[in-house]
C-alpha cells in the first residue's frame, strides 16, 4: 500500500467516525434549499421555475458549506503534533494534504447527491442531455477540488482551530453574493458588480446552463479557467505553507 | 559508523533575532540514555527538532546514526523514532488503528504488521482498550500509545521530548521501565526532561541546558560532585530560636529560600546526627523540623545556573 492510499484510508475513517459532520454537511444545504423554494423564493420573479434556477446555486453552496470541516481537519493535524510524526516518517506533503482533499470531496459529493435528490422531489426538472450531465458532474468535481485546495491552504495558514473555522466563512458566504439565489442584475450597485465579477457567478451560471440544457459554452470555459486558477494557487500555497510550519 | 549515535557540534539556531541555541556540542554513545535537562524555554524542544530533521540549524553540524541531518535527511529519518512533547496520536482512530497506520506507513507486510501491532498493544498494556478511540484514553494511555507508535519499525535511536510531563507518578514509573527495557535491547535514547530526578534515575549521561547553552555535561555522579556535600536542614519556630542556634552551631549557614532554616554540613550518618541533636538539646534549643539533605540534581542546577528549583519547575 502506498503512503497516499494509507493516508486516504485514515481520512475516510475520520469521516465515518464523525457522522454528525456528514449529517450537518447534508442537512444544512437542504434546509437552505427548502427555505428559499418555499418561504422566500415565491417573492422572486426570475422568469421560470424557481427550483430550476436555484438548484445549481445550492449545489455550489453545498460544496462551500463543507469546506469549514476541511479547514478544521487540516488545522487540527498541524496543531495536534501528529504532523511532526508524519514528517519524521518521510511521508510526502502531498500525500497528507491530498488525502484531506479527497475525503472532503467525497463528503461533498454525498451531500450533493442528497440535495439533487431533494430538489428533484420538490420539482427540479433538469433538461440536460447525457453529455451535459457529464459536463455538470465534471464541473462539480472540479469546483470541489479547487475550493478544497484553497481551503487546505487556509487551514494550514491558520494558527488555531478556532481561526481555521472562521477562515472558511468568506468561502461559505461568496455563493450568496453571486447569482446563486437571484440574478446579479437585480442587486444594488456595488454588490451587483461584485457578484458579476466574482468566480462563483460564472461557475454557477455554467452549471445552471448545463443542467437546464441551455447553451453555456463560454460560461463553462470561464468557470473552468477560474477553477484551474483557484486550484493552482491553493495547491502551491498549501505546499509552501506546509513546508514552513514545523 | 562510529560508536556515536548522535554527534552535534557548534549547533546554532535563532528565531526572529532571538538566539535559542548558542553553540551546542553533544555526543551520545550508541546504546545509552542521554538526557538533556533544562527549564522551560531553555531550548530543549528546538534541539530535538534540529536533531530529528524537523528544523534546520543556522550553524553547526549534526550526525545522527552516522548520517548528516542536513544532507542525508532520508537516511536519518529511516533510523530514528520521535515522540514529541504532545502525544501525536490520531484521536479519531482506535489504539489498534493508530498502530496499524504506522505499520502501513512503514510498509510492513500484512502478516508482520498484525504481529507487531498485537505485540505492542500487549507490551504497553493497551490490549483491553485497543478497540476504543484514542480520544477516550487517559493522559498516561495516550503517552504509551504515542511511544508504541514510535516503536513500529524498530528505530535504533529514539528521541523522547519530555515523555513524562503531566503524568501521574505511577504512569511515570511505567514510562521509566519501558525506557530502561528499550536500552536493554540496544536502543539509544535521547531524552529531554525538566525533572531532575528523571534524568538522575535514567540517564547514563546528562547535559544541562540553560538559555541555549550547555552549562554542564557528565554522568549524574560527576555532576553531583560539582556541588557542596550533604547537610542537615533545621527549621525553627522563630528568629529568636534560630539566633541562639547560630551561636551554638558555628559552621551553619542560613538557607537562601527560607528565613527560619539553617543548613549544617553533615555526612547524614546516625552518629553525627545524634551528636548534633544532643548539642542543641544541651542548649535547650527547640527544633521544629529536621531533615537530612543529600545532594541531588536540584542542587546541581542551582549551583550551575544560580536559579532555584521553584523556577525550574515553573
Amino acid at each position: 500500500m502506498s503512503n497516499a492510499t494509507t493516508m486516504l484510508g485514515r481520512n475516510f475513517k475520520h469521516t465515518l467516525r464523525n457522522p454528525v459532520a456528514v449529517f450537518n454537511a447534508v442537512l444544512f444545504p437542504i434546509v437552505i434549499l427548502l427555505m428559499f423554494v418555499y418561504v422566500i423564493g415565491g417573492a422572486f420573479d426570475i422568469g421560470g421555475n424557481y427550483i430550476d434556477y436555484a438548484t445549481p446555486g445550492m449545489v455550489v453552496l453545498t460544496i462551500c458549506y463543507g469546506l469549514s470541516a476541511t479547514a478544521l481537519a487540516v488545522n487540527s493535524d498541524m496543531t495536534k503534533g501528529i504532523i511532526n510524526r508524519f514528517k519524521v516518517m518521510d511521508i510526502s506533503r502531498s500525500a497528507v494534504l491530498s488525502a484531506h482533499v479527497a475525503a472532503s470531496m467525497l463528503r461533498s459529493l454525498i451531500a450533493i447527491a442528497a440535495i439533487i435528490g431533494v430538489a428533484y422531489a420538490v420539482g427540479f426538472r433538469p433538461a440536460a442531455s447525457f453529455l451535459e450531465w457529464l459536463g455538470a458532474i465534471g464541473l462539480i468535481v472540479l469546483v470541489s477540488f479547487a475550493t478544497n485546495w484553497i481551503t487546505v491552504a487556509l487551514g494550514l495558514a491558520a494558527k488555531t482551530p478556532e481561526s481555521a473555522g472562521l477562515i472558511s466563512v468568506p468561502l461559505v458566504m461568496l455563493p450568496f453574493l453571486s447569482s446563486a439565489i437571484v440574478p446579479a442584475g437585480t442587486m444594488g450597485a456595488g454588490v451587483r458588480q461584485f457578484a458579476e465579477y466574482q468566480p462563483f457567478t460564472p461557475i454557477i451560471e455554467a452549471l445552471r446552463g448545463l443542467l437546464t440544457g441551455e447553451p453555456a459554452g463560454s460560461k463553462v470555459v470561464i468557470a473552468v479557467v477560474w477553477c484551474v486558477g483557484i486550484a493552482l494557487v491553493g495547491y502551491v500555497w498549501s505546499l509552501s505553507t506546509f513546508k514552513k510550519r514545523a | 559508523m562510529t560508536s556515536s549515535a548522535i554527534a552535534a557540534s557548534g549547533l546554532r539556531k535563532a528565531y526572529k533575532g532571538k538566539i535559542v541555541l548558542d553553540g551546542i556540542d553533544l555526543d551520545v554513545a550508541a546504546g545509552t540514555i542521554f538526557s538533556l535537562l533544562g527549564p522551560n524555554g531553555a531550548g530543549k524542544t528546538t534541539t530535538v527538532n534540529v536533531l530529528t530533521t524537523l528544523m534546520k540549524a543556522d550553524g553547526g553540524t549534526v550526525r545522527v546514526a552516522g548520517h548528516d541531518v542536513a544532507t542525508e535527511t532520508k537516511a536519518v529519518r529511516a533510523a530514528i523514532g520521535v515522540t514529541g512533547q504532545f502525544a501525536a496520536v490520531d484521536d479519531l482512530l482506535t489504539g489498534q488503528e493508530n498502530l496499524q497506520l504506522m505499520a502501513d506507513l512503514k510498509r510492513l507486510r500484512p502478516g508482520e504488521s498484525k504481529r507487531v501491532v498485537a505485540d505492542l498493544l500487549e507490551r504497553f498494556d493497551l490490549t483491553e482498550s485497543a478497540q476504543k478511540m484514542a480520544a477516550t484514553y487517559s493522559g498516561g494511555m495516550r503517552r504509551k500509545l504515542d511511544l508504541a507508535m514510535t516503536l513500529v519499525g524498530q528505530p535504533r535511536i529514539i528521541f523522547l521530548d519530555e515523555p513524562t510531563t503531566g503524568l501521574d507518578p505511577r504512569s511515570r514509573r511505567t514510562m521509566w521501565d519501558i525506557i530502561r527495557q528499550l536500552v536493554a535491547e540496544g536502543v539509544t535514547i535521547f531524552l529531554t526532561t525538566q525533572y531532575l530526578e528523571e534524568a538522575d534515575r535514567l540517564a547514563d549521561r546528562i547535559a544541562v541546558l540553560d538559555q541555549g547553552k550547555l552549562v554542564a555535561q557528565g554522568t549524574p555522579a560527576e555532576l553531583k560532585r560539582q556541588i557542596p556535600g550533604s547537610h542537615v536542614r533545621l527549621r525553627f519556630a522563630d528568629d529568636l530560636e534560630l539566633a541562639s542556634a547560630v551561636r551554638v552551631l558555628t559552621d551553619s549557614a542560613r538557607d537562601a529560600e527560607d528565613d527560619l532554616v539553617l543548613r549544617v554540613p553533615s555526612d547524614g550518618g546516625a552518629k553525627s546526627v545524634r551528636a548534633l541533636l544532643a548539642q542543641l538539646d544541651a542548649h535547650s534549643i527547640e527544633v521544629e523540623e529536621f531533615s537530612v539533605h543529600t545532594p541531588d540534581l536540584d542542587d546541581v542546577f542551582l549551583a550551575l545556573t544560580g536559579r532555584t528549583r521553584a523556577k525550574v519547575n515553573a
